[in-house]
């Protein structure tokens, strides 16, 4: 978003971008500062998704693999249909009729065939039945997500929900339903229809309720947090109880806190577990994400990552385009605008920080993914689901991000040196003092990084100098 | 009862101490505030215990007690409570000895064992009786608090009674660095003490010259008490000057050279407040000052920063102390920086202790008790002020002459860092140890009264020197490349200012360490830590040229708070994989592997084709190489305990067995692995021998 101001003839242009940057021009002429500023206006303000970049973007470099098909559904089944046969693909949802948020294709037990699909989508929120999340190889546990059961006031029931759910459980095993809702908040969905399962109708369960802030409170944490660290006043008080007052740390505590429960279910437990909130497409899918990244070392690559966020944010229908519209300098108050993404992925950064050698990627790569949420040429995050993006025809129209990630040239930015490949489970500390704020982003234009970058160049030329004496001297 | 039996042989338990570091088991504490009731199957399985592996794990440490260590007091079944989570205590054994408390944690899978110096002790408390027992809180200087629990209250009482008389000696004497002994030869030992000559470094900043002179004025204490015998002064102040202005600073803490910038000459000097009282004057004084000013001829002017608020020196003034009038010297410019005083620093870093401490706090708790400790406010101070030197220093060209009330605590620190951000060279190993000696021991910065070394006044004590060491730590996040050491050095040198067990910190200042004989009976610290460079040095140093003066970032935000210092006992609280270690394995490596590349490489020319052993000899150095480095690296982290849950239970304590398994057998491999490469290394070197005749 840009505003103007005018000083004698020199009009000055202020330019706060969506990667938080803040820009400003003087441009001599009231005139033209005026036709540029409404130029840059009524530029950033598109209404028609097809007017964006992506739908003009050329790109000027070859592509070699075509990311819109790099990580295909059934690609995935493949590998998973090789360690179990206890899971089916569901083309149910084809045309997008029984749920307009999931992709064509889900992952289902076996034993539950699409009729009963149907019916348990009625009675879940949007339609969205519970689908397999994530299959822990090493116990055969499950982390299954959906949206909350919708039984309204007189605790409606559905015996077909209550089948699937116990389908993914072994004999004599429980499961736990962590529901990302506080229980007076899910008690209080009753009243608009919505609801959680009660444990007489589900019996093997236990349910976990977990409190991650939703909506407009992320947003306007985030645009106090934006604001604080963009204050330049010599202050510590004023700055730790502004950093306090955003409460950005303490929902990365909460989400991080939620998906290492998750996590500790599965691995330490040994049981399966069910995610869900209101409609499952917000803190549902960071809880599940991050459960993964702790889980699952191929997540900690960069093509695992990938393949994550077309699993389990592109396909799982997290809407992109409603939540990442204007970022943290939008002051007209959007309704469905939120930082659930960004916070996902400061949680990422937390984890990466903690255990700096377990991820292929670096820290640019999660800095580049914000902003490409939030602007970007491609057109791998515009639309809200998977419907949206095939009526757009953005595999046709526009160019996938990943094409252009996963270009070697492109790659080594992105990597990290100090990755050694960890089949580890890694469970990062939640405390206070162990989370940090995430300067990468959100102090990134207010200091200059020189020294850092050096930093890192030392230590990039440190380890392959390191890798190169050690092939020399293998050879 | 008992008696204490001191032997004075404590070099081995040194040696243990740092095995016992090394080895010792990493702890974790993972809170998931959460309420969850699991199945108690998995505890059981702990009971379990591989013979195997205990008895392998002693080997390599032997059993303790051993009859090379004499303790003097041992109590069985204490338990030791880990803060953050309710993980089952552990059970074991708690002996002391004449220098530290050692307590043995027999329920450990593998075998456990924490070391408290005595002198580390700050506080013992012994809370109220509960159903397991006495309990016992031990808080250290260096931040370490342990809870333990006592069976029976009788025991407690001994060991709190013999911790209270043994953490706080009464007489100089009994002080560690009296009794150790590394086994260093005496001509060693003096040669230790030589190694930092604060002539040299005067030196190097070209003094004498033509306008400061080393004196010796002080060479029987008559200046000044808490002086060294040699300062230096400029050559324009004559004797009369030098005496007279010392008569109207308090404690005779006359102006004196700090540090000169040579590239523009402009100095930074340090002093006590003048007794200036409401209207009091010293020509000398004055005639000081001018002599400081006019010995940098390229600035018509000086500053005179008082590093108090402005409030608590006019309150001196009252007292006959205060600030100097502005109209009394000629051109100076004079400036308050608020840098708070040693009670509110160390109320401060109390309060920020209450908040590390708290058990599982939510965020919002603590970053409001950081708010609320003032800490970080403090730190940024200090720093500000030290920018505000360095850049009247360098841009304004500038001489600065700086003071706080007795010039030992604000003014330490200030000059110190100021000199830090200037030269390159104080950022070296040697420099870092010369600038301590210099600003900090030899001005006479009070560390025994500040570190509370032996019984006395608890409000002399105040942590001025941590604060230094964390301005230095804050510089080393914004400039990464610029320090040749790392944070492990900064905490080696925090630790052996409360640990007494050299002689650089003892006692007030120069003469008193004179009396105490330190250069005669104690060991100097410096050696001892240029033994571990290897280890305390930072690999991402781009050498002494790269980086001339730092301008650091002061905004609020630039500061970060000190895990690694204030929660530096809570490892589940660190990053899980340390890139520092990382890197220092890389950089060890380096040097064998170039050997080995080199060494291969002069081969090559005369071999048509590689020798069976020498072909042998390949692969396993590139095997045994890359299994170094998958030891040494961060991966190693396994093994830590899991995520525990509110209920008590370490949910995967029946992984824990197994995985400490699997780390055994690793580091057996890794033994196994090196030694094979020993022997191959002797094979090889018999193949170089032969080399000639197969030619």
């Amino acid at each position: 978003m840009s505003c103007s101001r005018f000083l004698g003839s020199v009009g000055t242009i202020i330019i706060k971008c969506k990667d938080l940057r803040i820009i400003q021009l003087d441009i001599p002429g009231m005139e033209e500062c005026l036709n540029i500023a409404s130029s840059i206006e009524a530029l950033s303000t598109l209404d028609s998704v097809t007017l964006m970049y992506p739908f003009f973007y050329r790109p000027m470099f070859e592509i070699v693999e075509d990311g819109w098909s790099a990580f295909l559904p059934e690609k995935e089944f493949e590998v998973l249909s090789s360690v179990t046969d206890e899971w089916r693909l569901s083309y149910i949802n084809k045309d997008f009729s029984i749920c307009p948020s999931y992709p064509p294709v889900v992952i289902v037990p076996r034993s539950i065939d699409d009729e009963t699909l149907q019916k348990v989508a009625v009675y879940r929120h949007g339609g969205r039945f519970p689908v397999l999340s994530y299959y822990h190889k090493k116990n055969g546990m499950v982390m299954m997500r959906s949206s909350q059961p919708l039984t309204g006031t007189n605790g409606r029931r559905c015996k077909e929900d209550e089948k699937l759910v116990n389908a993914t459980l072994r004999p004599g095993k429980r499961g736990y339903i962590i529901d990302t809702r506080s229980l007076n908040a899910a008690q209080q969905a009753r009243a608009k229809g919505g609801g959680f399962e009660q444990e007489v109708y589900y019996p093997q369960w236990r349910r976990i309720h977990r409190c991650i802030e939703r909506f407009n409170i992320l947003q306007e944490s985030l645009i106090k947090l934006v604001e604080a660290c963009n204050d330049q006043s010599h202050n510590m008080d004023r700055w730790l109880s502004k950093l306090e007052a955003s409460n950005w740390m303490t929902y990365i505590k909460e989400i991080l806190t939620a998906a290492c429960l998750a996590a500790q279910c599965i691995d330490r437990e040994g049981a399966s577990v069910l995610v869900h909130g209101t409609e499952g497409t917000d803190s549902t899918l960071q809880v599940t994400s991050l459960a993964q990244i702790i889980l699952d070392p191929d997540c900690r690559t960069i093509q695992g990552f990938e393949s994550l966020l077309v699993r389990e944010w592109l396909q799982a229908g997290h809407p992109f385009q409603q939540r990442c519209a204007q970022s943290a300098y939008s002051n007209s108050k959007q309704k469905f605008e939120a930082p659930v993404f960004l916070l996902f992925l400061d949680c990422v950064w937390q984890i990466l920080h903690q255990f700096p050698c377990s991820f292929e990627f670096n820290e640019h790569f999660l800095v580049t993914l914000f902003e490409h949420a939030y602007a970007s040429q491609f057109g791998t995050f515009l639309g809200n689901n998977e419907n949206e993006r095939s009526k757009l025809k953005l595999q046709q129209k526009t160019m996938s991000l990943w094409s252009w990630v996963n270009q070697p040239e492109e790659l080594k930015n992105f990597q990290n040196p100090l990755f050694e490949a960890n089949s580890l489970v890694i469970w990062p500390s939640v405390a206070p003092q162990s989370l940090q704020l995430w300067e990468g982003v959100f102090l990134r234009w207010n200091r200059p990084s020189r020294f850092l970058d050096e930093a890192e160049e030392e230590m990039r030329r440190i380890i392959d100098y390191n890798r190169f004496l050690l092939d020399k001297v293998k050879d | 009862m008992w008696a204490l039996q001191s032997k004075g042989k404590n070099s081995w338990i040194e040696e243990r101490k740092q095995l016992g570091r090394a080895l010792s088991h990493k702890q974790c504490h993972v809170q998931y505030n959460h309420h969850l009731e699991f199945s108690r199957g998995c505890q059981r399985l702990t009971n379990h215990r591989p013979r195997q592996l205990a008895r392998l794990q002693r080997s390599v440490l032997p059993a303790y007690p051993s009859e090379r260590v004499e303790y003097t007091q041992l109590v069985e079944n204490v338990k030791l409570l880990d803060r953050y989570t309710n993980r089952r205590a552990a059970s074991g054994t708690l002996y002391l000895t004449a220098t530290h408390l050692i307590y043995v944690d027999a329920s450990a899978e593998v075998r456990k064992e924490t070391w408290i110096l005595h002198h580390h002790i700050a506080t013992v408390e012994k809370l109220p009786l509960t159903t397991a027992g006495c309990p016992l809180l031990i808080h250290c200087k260096n931040f370490h608090v342990a809870h333990f629990v006592i069976g029976q209250e009788r025991d407690c009482h001994e060991v709190y009674t013999s911790l209270l008389k043994l953490s706080q000696p009464v007489k100089p004497e009994e002080l560690y660095a009296f009794s150790y002994n590394p086994k260093m030869s005496k001509d060693n030992r003096e040669i230790g003490w030589k190694l930092i000559d604060l002539k040299v470094d005067y030196q190097r900043m070209g003094i004498p010259n033509d306008y400061w002179e080393i004196t010796d004025l002080n060479k029987d204490y008559e200046v000044c008490s808490t002086y060294p015998p040699e300062i230096v002064v400029p050559r324009a102040a004559s004797k009369a000057t030098v005496i007279g202005s010392s008569r109207f600073r308090s404690r005779g803490r006359i102006p004196v050279l700090s540090y000169l910038y040579k590239e523009n000459n402009a100095a930074i000097c340090r002093c006590s407040q003048p007794l200036s009282g409401f209207s009091a004057r010293c020509l000398e004084d004055e005639q000081m000052l001018q002599a400081i000013r006019e010995a940098n001829p390229g600035s018509p002017f000086m500053y005179v920063v008082d590093t108090r608020p402005k409030l608590n020196a006019m309150a001196n003034r009252a007292a006959g102390k205060g600030y100097e009038n502005e109209d009394n010297y000629d051109n100076i410019r004079f400036k308050f920086i608020g840098i708070e005083n040693i009670h509110v620093m160390r109320n401060s870093l109390q309060k920020l202790l209450e908040v590390c401490e708290t058990k599982s706090p939510s965020m919002s708790d603590f970053l409001t008790g950081l708010e609320n400790s003032g800490w970080l406010r403090h730190i940024k101070a200090v720093m500000d002020a030290s920018v505000f030197l360095a850049k009247a220093v360098k841009d304004e060209k500038a001489s600065v002459l700086v003071h706080c009330s007795d010039g030992w605590d604000r003014t330490a620190q200030v000059c110190s860092l100021a000199s830090l951000l200037l030269d390159p060279f104080y950022r070296t190993f040697k420099g870092f140890m010369v600038l301590i000696e210099k600003e900090w021991i030899a001005m006479g910065h009070k560390f025994s009264h500040r570190c509370g070394h032996l019984d006395g006044d608890p409000k002399e004590v105040s942590p001025v020197f941590t604060q230094f060491i964390e301005c230095v730590w804050q510089l080393m996040q914004q400039f990464p490349c610029t320090f040749e050491f790392n944070e492990h050095f900064l905490l080696e040198i925090h630790d052996h200012v409360y640990s007494c067990q050299f002689g650089n910190f003892l006692g007030t200042c120069h003469k008193e360490r004179e009396d105490l004989k330190i250069f005669e009976k104690t060991h100097s610290l410096w050696p001892f830590l240029l033994q571990k460079k290897q280890e305390l040095r930072n690999p991402l140093y781009r050498g002494f040229t790269a980086y001339k003066e730092l301008q650091p970032n002061t905004l609020p935000f630039s500061f970060q708070f000190w895990c690694g210092m204030y929660n530096r006992f809570d490892k589940g609280m660190h990053p899980k994989q340390c890139v520092l270690d990382h890197l220092l394995s890389c950089m060890n490596q380096k040097i064998k592997l170039e050997d080995n590349a080199s060494e291969l490489e002069n081969k090559l020319p005369f071999l048509d084709g590689p020798l069976p052993s020498e072909a042998c000899y390949l692969s396993k150095v590139g095997c045994a190489a890359s299994k170094t480095s998958m030891l040494n690296t961060p991966q190693d982290y396994q093994g830590e305990p899991p995520a525990v849950l509110s209920n008590g239970i370490s949910v995967g304590d029946a992984n824990v067995t197994s995985d400490v398994e699997q780390k055994n057998k690793e580091n057996l491999a890794n033994r196994r692995d090196l030694h094979r490469n020993d022997s191959v290394d002797v094979l090889n070197s018999e193949a170089k021998d032969g080399k000639p005749q197969h030619h």
